[in-house]
């Protein structure tokens, strides 16, 4: 397999497809790690008091990350450039290019209990973990019976 | 040449535990192999980058700092590792390895045995 016959667009496209199939059809995604998966990769998790997002986006830095809450969605977005090198340089050739480059955006719909103003992010490690609070009043409250 | 694209292997043995194959980017130039690898969550201490024989393993492991109660409701990394092995050629020089790892992303590179770095011929035409 030597993808240097084909264009690198062609293959980010292709990532970029499969990842919108996927987010369409809701598939599992494969245990082969996330090649051909989507980037970033997303889980998301709950706790009584947040909801915990984790985007596994390497190679990034973090102001370069857009986080944005609208409307009950968190999109992510941003762009990753190549470390390949230029396609027609040809002191280099590329035996393997598995890894995403190329613009990406995925979104998460929030659930109505979370509050958009308290939103925190940060970028470690090539993972961004996006923690989101739940409004105060859809906590779960104990009333005292008497 | 046509021995190194055929130089990423499987996992040969299924000892152990289940892991996520990272992946890569694989450069060469005469003097040597460059190899990019995505390891999201990996923190420098976790990594290890090491050769077996003619193998080149990476290995890792996520440092992710999870609240508690946490209840996962949409999971697409499952694995908290990341595994991969790959076949060295002879060319290469495993003495001279270095390696990186910023913002999850290891980059590694492998120089070229000396006497293996290609000689330009010159063609002459008569």
């Amino acid at each position: 397999m030597d993808f240097t016959l084909f264009s690198r667009d062609l293959f980010a496209e292709m990532d970029r497809l499969q990842r919108q199939m996927q987010q369409a059809f809701e598939l599992s995604p494969s245990i082969r790690g996330f090649a051909r998966v989507g980037y970033p990769a997303l889980n998301v998790a709950g706790t009584p008091d947040s909801v915990e997002v984790y985007a596994f986006a390497p190679g990034l830095e973090a102001d370069k990350i857009q986080v944005q809450v609208e409307k009950g969605v968190l999109s992510i977005s941003g762009e990753r450039g190549s470390d390949l090198p230029p396609a027609d340089d040809e002191r280099w050739s590329v035996h393997v290019n598995e890894r995403f480059a190329g613009r990406f955006h995925r979104v998460v719909t929030l659930a109505d209990d979370l509050d958009p103003n308290e939103v925190q992010a940060r970028y470690r490690d090539g993972v961004l973990h996006v923690s989101i609070r739940r409004k105060e009043a859809a906590k779960p409250r104990r009333i005292a019976v008497t | 040449m046509e021995e190194k694209k055929d130089a990423v292997i499987r996992e040969p043995q299924a000892a152990q535990k289940p892991a996520l194959v990272p992946p890569v980017d694989v450069v060469e130039d005469e003097k040597g192999l460059t190899l990019c690898a995505d390891l999201p969550g990996v923190p420098r201490d976790k990594l290890a980058v090491h050769i077996e024989g003619d193998t080149l393993v990476i290995e890792a492991e996520m440092g992710l700092e999870m609240p508690k109660e946490m209840e996962a409701t949409h999971v697409e990394v499952s694995m908290p590792r990341y595994r991969r092995v790959f076949a060295l050629s002879r060319e290469l020089d495993p003495a001279r390895l270095t390696a990186g790892l910023k913002n999850g992303v290891l980059k590694l590179r492998i120089e070229k045995a000396a006497h293996a770095v290609a000689r330009r011929i010159e063609v002459r035409a008569d």
